[in-house]
C-alpha cells in the first residue's frame, strides 16, 4: 500500500485496529472517502496477522469476507476496487461476485471452490441457504460486511439480511461447538457501513442484534463543504400546478450542464426522467451523444454502459432517479442538479454529495423548483443542512412475510426445527418481540395453510418429518426459489422489439392500460405497442410525436417529519424581513395567500373552505408530508362522517390535505379542535374505513413475499396460469374469509406503523392542538390550495353513507348530466 | 350468508329470465338455471401447490350454488364454462357429493378454457360436455363472447369468460366497482358465480343494460 502513496484516514486506520482487535460495528462516513477500505483492508490485515510468513503464497483460504451490497450494480465496481488492493498487496485473494446476474457455470465454480471474497445481495445470499450442505460454506468466514447499511435497513431487504446473518452466525457457532473444523473457531464480525442517519445507535444495534454485542461506531470526521443553488424562475406563477413549471425551466440547466465537466440531474420520477431527457435533446441538440438516461427500469447492459461512460467522462450529463443515489462514486461528476422536491434532509445531501469529490472540492448541488411552493422547499433545505438536521430511519418489525418466505428457504435447504430457530431469530431486532403462539400460526400457516376442510384438503407446502420442517415438492421448491428476489411491488413485465432486442421492463398496470396502437415512452424511446405475449410486451418503434409516459408507482414520497419541521418555519417567514432570496421571490405569491386567506405561522393550523362548481371543499395544512396527510385525512373524514353522513374524496400533497364533498361540510370555530383531538386516535384509525384500502396496498408486497402470488416462471407462462391472481384479489377474498389471517394482520398492522405512522401522527396531532386554528373562508382557490386540487391522482374515497344510497345518489348524478 | 334479495326480470323476445343477486339466471320457460365461471376446485388447485388462500370461499360458492339450485328448482342447469378451474384435486370430491344428492337435474356444461377433465371424469359426474355453441332455441350458449363471431338475426347468445364488472362514478370523484349482467343487443355476459375471481371493467353503450351486484342485491343502472 505505502508503494502507491496511500494515506489513510484516521477512521480507516481506527477501523482496521477495531478488527484486528476481534470487534465489530458500524463504520459512518459519507460516499466518497473510502469507506470501502477502511472494512476491507481490516480483513486483509487480519490475514496477513494471522500468516506472517505466508500470506502472499496462501491460495483457496476458502470463505474470509463476506460483502453484502443491496446494489447489484455496485459489485463490480467495489470487486475492482478490491482486487487492485489485493494485487498491490500482493496476494493471491480471490474476489467472486454473486447476484442475479451471475451465470449458473459462475455459480458452480464457486461452490467447489469458493473465493476468499464473496460480493452478494441479501436476496442471492438467501439463495444460497436453499442449498444442502450451506453451513460448510460459511465455516471458514471471518468477517461479514453490510454496505449502506443506512439504504437497507429501513425496508425488507435489512430484514432479509438480519436473517441471512443470524443464520449464518449461528450455524459457525454450531458447528464450532461440534469441533468439526478440528481446529480453533474464530467468531465472525459484523460490520456495517452507513451514511449518516439521525439514529446511527440504532442503526449499530439492529445489525449486531444477533451478535448480542454493544460494539463499536467508527465516524468519518471529515467534513465535505455543500453549495446550494436555487434555480429562481423569473416568472413565477401564482398558482403553482406541481409538475409543470419544472419543464419550462430546462433551458436554464444548459448553461450549467454547459460549464461543468459532468452533471447527474436527479428526476424524483422514472417517468419524468423519460420527459426531461427528451425536453433537454430538444432545446439543447448539440447535447445529444453528450447526455444519457438511467434509471430503473432500462435495460441493465444499457444503465452499466452508462455508469462506466460516467467513469470515463465521456459524459456531460446524465438524467437519473435514485438509480444513482447509491454506489461508487463517479469522479468526474462535479455538478448535481436536483429537479423537483428531494423530500427529505438525507437524500438531498447524498445527491449533493455525489459531487465534488477530490480531496479539497465543494459540492455543489442546484435545485430547480417543479413549481413555486417548492421555491420554499430550497429554504428550508438550505436552513435544515446548516443545522445538520438529518433524517432517522426506521427498522421494521416483525415481518411475518419475510419471515415465512426464511422458514421456507431454511426448509428447501437444511430443512429447519422449530425450536432452535424461534430461539435463533429471537436474537434478531426484527423478531426479538415474536409470541409463541404468532410462531406457531406461522408454522400452522406452512404446514397445514390455514383454515381448510379436513378431508377435502391437499394443502401442501412444508412438510414436518421427524421433527424437521422440509419442503420436498421440487416444482414448489422451484417457484420458491425464483421468488426469492421478488421483494417489489409491482408485476413488471419485459419489453422487447418485435425484431428482437431487450428495452426494459415495465408495470404490468401501465401496459394494461394501453390498447395496442398506442405509443408510450420508455428508455428514452417512443415505442408503439404491438401486443402482450407470454408475460412481454412487444412493441416496434415509433415516430409518433405524442407518446404516453408511464408515471411509475414509485415516485411518490413523502416529505419527512423533519423537513416539514423546518418548512412550517420556513413559511412564516413569508413577507417579513426574515425572508431569504426564494421566499422573496415568491412575494406575489404570498400577497395573494394573504389577501384571500392567511399565510399560517408556526403556531397556526390553517384550515380554508372554498365552494366552487365542483363542490365544497375543505383544505387543512398541517405541513407534515403526505403520508401524515394520508392518515390524519382519513381520520378527519371518519370524524366529520360522525357529525353526519358525507361521503368524501380526499387528496394531498406534502402541505396539505383536502376533503371534497359534494354538500357543505360542518366544521366551524366550535368544533375545529375538537376534529383534531389525539383523544381515541387509534380507535379512529381502526374505524376509519381508509385502512382497509390501505391495507389493501400493502398487501400487494406481502402477499408477493409471503409466497401467495406466483407471477410464473419464465417460458413456461401456460403451466403456471391457474396459479394466478392479483393481490387485489386474495385481500377480498381473505378479508370475507379468513379475517384473523396472519399475514392480513401484517397487512393492517402495516397500515398503522408506517402508513398511518401512528407515532408520528399523534405527535402532529399534539402540535396542532398546542396551535392556534385559523378558518378562513376563501371567495376562490387560493395559491396554497391550488395545487391539491389539482392533484387528483391520489384520490380516496371514503363513506359513511350506506352503500346503496351513495349507488343511487351516483346514479342520479350521472343522469343528471 | 346474506338472505337472498328478490330477483329482477329481464325479458328477451318474449322469454322471462330472472337474474339472481347470487350470480345467475333462471330462465323461466326452460326451467333453466344459467350461470358461469364457478371455477370449483380453485382454492384446492392453489393450496395443492402451496399457495395458501382460505378454502371458505369455495364452500360458500358450493352452498350458494346448491342454495339457488334449491329455489329455482331448474329442470336443468347450464353452466357457460370454466365450471371447474383446473384439473383434479380433492375439493372436488364436495362437488360430487351434492351432485349425487340431485340426480334429477340435468347439468351442461359448455366446455371453456379451465375445463380440463378427462371425459370419463365428466361422465361419471353425469355432465354433459358440449363443445363450441350450444343451442337451444333462439338462445346460444358459448362460453368466450368473442367465440361467437357471427351474430344472426333473431339469436341471443349467453357467455362468461369475462368476469365483466363496472365502475360507477359520481361527483366529487368517488368510484366503486362490481360484478355485472351485461345484456348488448345481441348477447349476455354473465358475472363469474365464484366469488375467488376478479372483474373487467366494460365499457358500456346506450342500448346496452347492465345490472349491478353489490352487497347482496341487484340493481339495473341506468343507460349512461
Amino acid at each position: 500500500m505505502k508503494s502507491k502513496s496511500f494515506k489513510p484516514f484516521s477512521f480507516q486506520e481506527e477501523t482496521w485496529q477495531y478488527i484486528l482487535d476481534g470487534e465489530s460495528g458500524l463504520v459512518n462516513a459519507p460516499t466518497g472517502c473510502g469507506k470501502t477500505y477502511s472494512v476491507f483492508l481490516g480483513a486483509l490485515m487480519q490475514f496477513i496477522n494471522d500468516h506472517p510468513e505466508d500470506y502472499s503464497k496462501l491460495k483457496n483460504n476458502r470463505l474470509q469476507l463476506l460483502w453484502i451490497t443491496p446494489l447489484r450494480a455496485l459489485a463490480k465496481d467495489i470487486g475492482r476496487a478490491m482486487e487492485e488492493a489485493i494485487e498491490s498487496l500482493g496476494m493471491q485473494w480471490k474476489v467472486g461476485i454473486r447476484n442475479g446476474d451471475t451465470p449458473v457455470a459462475e455459480r458452480a465454480k464457486q461452490k467447489k471452490n469458493m473465493p476468499e471474497v464473496l460480493i452478494i445481495t441479501p436476496e442471492s445470499l438467501h439463495l444460497i441457504l436453499t442449498q444442502k450442505g450451506y453451513p460448510e460454506l460459511f465455516r471458514s468466514l471471518r468477517i461479514i460486511a453490510v454496505d449502506e447499511w443506512h439504504e437497507l435497513m429501513g425496508g425488507k431487504r435489512g430484514v432479509q439480511t438480519e436473517l441471512a446473518i443470524n443464520r449464518i452466525i449461528h450455524a459457525g457457532l454450531s458447528s464450532a461447538r461440534q469441533g468439526r473444523s478440528g481446529q480453533q473457531h474464530n467468531a465472525t464480525q459484523l460490520w456495517g457501513i452507513s451514511a449518516t442517519i439521525g439514529n446511527l445507535t440504532e442503526a449499530k444495534d439492529v445489525l449486531l442484534s444477533t451478535l448480542n454485542k454493544a460494539g463499536v461506531i467508527v465516524k468519518a470526521d471529515i467534513h465535505k463543504p455543500i453549495e446550494v443553488h436555487t434555480i429562481i424562475p423569473d416568472e413565477i406563477e401564482r398558482y403553482p400546478w406541481s409538475g409543470h413549471l419544472g419543464i419550462k425551466l430546462a433551458a436554464t440547466l444548459v448553461p450549467i450542464i454547459e460549464q461543468s465537466k459532468t452533471s447527474l440531474i436527479f428526476i424524483n420520477t422514472r417517468g419524468m426522467s423519460e420527459t426531461w431527457y427528451q425536453t433537454l435533446l430538444t432545446i439543447a441538440p448539440q447535447l445529444a451523444g453528450a447526455i444519457a438516461l438511467h434509471h430503473g427500469s432500462i435495460e441493465q447492459e444499457l444503465r452499466l454502459w452508462v455508469e462506466e461512460a460516467l467513469h470515463t467522462e465521456k459524459l456531460k450529463a446524465v438524467v437519473c432517479t435514485a438509480s444513482l443515489d447509491l454506489g461508487v462514486d463517479f469522479r468526474p461528476v462535479d455538478t448535481v442538479i436536483q429537479v423537483g422536491s428531494p423530500k427529505g434532509v438525507a437524500r438531498f445531501l447524498q445527491r449533493a454529495g455525489r459531487s465534488g469529490h477530490r480531496p479539497g472540492e465543494v459540492s455543489k448541488i442546484y435545485f430547480l423548483p417543479t413549481h413555486s411552493l417548492e421555491l420554499v422547499e430550497a429554504a428550508a433545505l438550505k436552513t435544515a443542512i446548516a443545522e445538520e438536521a438529518i433524517e432517522s430511519k426506521e427498522p421494521m418489525l416483525l415481518c411475518y412475510d419475510v419471515l415465512l418466505q426464511y422458514l421456507c428457504t431454511l426448509a428447501i435447504g437444511e430443512g429447519f426445527r422449530a425450536e432452535e430457530i424461534y430461539a435463533e431469530i429471537k436474537s434478531t431486532w426484527c423478531y426479538a418481540d415474536l409470541q409463541e403462539n404468532e410462531w406457531q400460526e406461522l408454522l400452522h400457516h406452512l404446514t397445514d395453510g390455514g383454515n381448510a376442510l379436513q378431508q377435502y384438503d391437499e394443502y401442501h407446502k412444508v412438510e414436518l418429518e421427524g421433527g424437521v420442517y422440509r419442503i420436498n415438492n421440487k416444482r414448489i421448491a422451484m417457484r420458491h426459489r425464483m421468488h426469492i428476489g421478488t421483494i417489489v411491488s409491482d408485476a413488471m413485465l419485459k419489453v422487447k422489439f418485435m425484431s428482437g432486442g431487450y428495452v426494459g421492463v415495465i408495470e404490468e398496470w401501465f401496459i394494461s392500460r394501453l390498447e395496442p396502437g398506442d405509443v408510450f415512452t420508455l428508455a428514452g424511446r417512443n415505442l408503439e405497442l404491438v401486443m402482450i405475449k407470454d408475460m412481454t410486451v412487444l412493441v416496434r418503434k415509433s415516430s409518433a410525436k405524442k407518446s404516453i409516459v408511464p408515471s411509475w408507482n414509485g415516485g411518490r414520497m413523502s416529505l419527512t417529519a423533519n423537513l416539514g419541521h423546518i418548512l412550517r418555519q420556513t413559511f412564516a417567514q413569508a413577507l417579513t424581513p426574515l425572508a431569504g432570496i426564494e421566499l422573496q421571490s415568491l412575494q406575489g405569491l404570498f400577497e395573494l395567500q394573504r389577501d384571500l386567506s392567511h399565510i399560517p405561522r408556526e403556531d397556526e393550523l390553517l384550515i380554508e373552505q372554498i365552494e366552487d362548481r365542483d363542490g365544497f371543499h375543505l383544505l387543512v395544512y398541517p405541513f407534515e408530508g403526505r403520508q401524515v396527510h394520508e392518515a390524519m385525512s382519513a381520520i378527519l373524514a371518519y370524524r366529520i362522517g360522525q357529525i353526519r353522513p358525507i361521503s368524501f374524496s380526499i387528496s394531498m400533497n406534502d402541505y396539505g390535505f383536502e376533503l371534497l364533498s359534494d354538500q357543505p361540510i360542518p366544521v366551524d370555530d366550535s368544533n375545529a379542535a375538537e376534529l383534531f383531538t389525539d383523544e381515541n386516535l387509534l380507535a379512529d384509525i381502526q374505524r376509519s374505513i381508509n385502512s382497509t384500502e390501505m391495507a389493501k396496498r400493502k398487501f400487494r408486497d406481502i402477499a408477493v413475499i409471503g409466497g401467495l402470488i406466483f407471477q410464473g416462471f419464465p417460458g413456461q407462462h401456460q403451466k403456471a396460469r391457474h396459479l394466478q391472481s392479483s393481490a387485489s384479489l386474495l385481500f377480498k377474498v381473505f378479508e370475507e374469509y379468513d379475517p384473523g389471517n396472519i399475514l392480513l394482520r401484517q397487512a393492517y398492522n402495516e397500515v398503522l406503523v408506517q402508513q398511518m405512522d401512528e407515532v408520528r401522527l399523534r405527535q402532529a396531532l399534539q402540535r396542532i392542538s398546542q396551535s392556534r386554528i385559523v378558518l378562513t373562508f376563501p371567495q376562490k382557490l387560493t395559491p396554497l390550495s391550488f395545487p391539491i386540487i389539482v392533484d387528483g391522482l391520489n384520490r380516496n374515497n371514503l363513506s359513511s353513507e350506506k352503500l346503496e344510497d351513495r349507488i343511487k345518489k351516483m346514479q342520479e348524478q350521472l343522469t343528471a348530466l | 350468508m346474506q338472505p337472498m334479495s328478490a330477483p329482477l326480470l329481464h325479458s328477451i323476445n318474449n322469454h322471462h329470465f330472472w337474474l339472481s343477486a347470487e350470480r345467475c339466471i333462471f330462465w323461466e320457460e326452460a326451467q333453466t338455471l344459467i350461470l358461469s365461471d364457478t371455477h370449483f376446485g380453485k382454492t384446492g388447485h392453489f393450496r395443492k401447490n402451496g399457495i395458501a388462500v382460505p378454502q371458505q370461499v369455495y364452500k360458500e360458492d358450493l352452498q350458494r350454488f346448491v342454495q339457488q339450485v334449491t329455489h329455482f328448482k331448474p329442470q336443468q342447469i347450464i353452466v357457460v364454462g370454466d365450471l371447474f378451474h383446473s384439473r383434479e384435486n380433492r375439493e372436488l370430491e364436495l362437488f360430487l357429493k351434492w351432485r349425487r344428492d340431485m340426480v334429477h337435474t340435468r347439468l351442461v356444461l359448455v366446455r371453456g378454457n379451465h375445463d380440463l377433465l378427462d371425459a370419463a371424469w365428466y361422465a361419471a359426474a353425469d355432465i354433459e360436455v358440449q363443445e363450441g355453441i350450444y343451442q337451444i332455441d333462439a338462445f346460444d350458449f358459448v362460453h368466450d363472447p368473442a367465440d361467437n363471431t357471427e351474430t344472426i338475426k333473431g339469436r341471443y347468445s349467453f357467455s362468461g369468460h369475462i368476469h365483466p364488472g363496472v365502475s360507477l362514478q359520481g361527483t366529487a370523484k368517488q368510484c366503486l366497482q362490481f360484478p355485472c349482467f351485461f345484456f348488448g343487443k345481441q348477447q349476455c355476459i354473465l358475472p363469474a358465480f365464484s366469488r375467488f375471481s376478479g372483474i373487467k371493467i366494460m365499457r358500456s353503450q346506450k342500448s346496452d343494460s347492465v345490472y349491478a351486484i353489490a352487497d347482496g342485491t341487484i340493481m339495473k343502472l341506468r343507460s349512461s
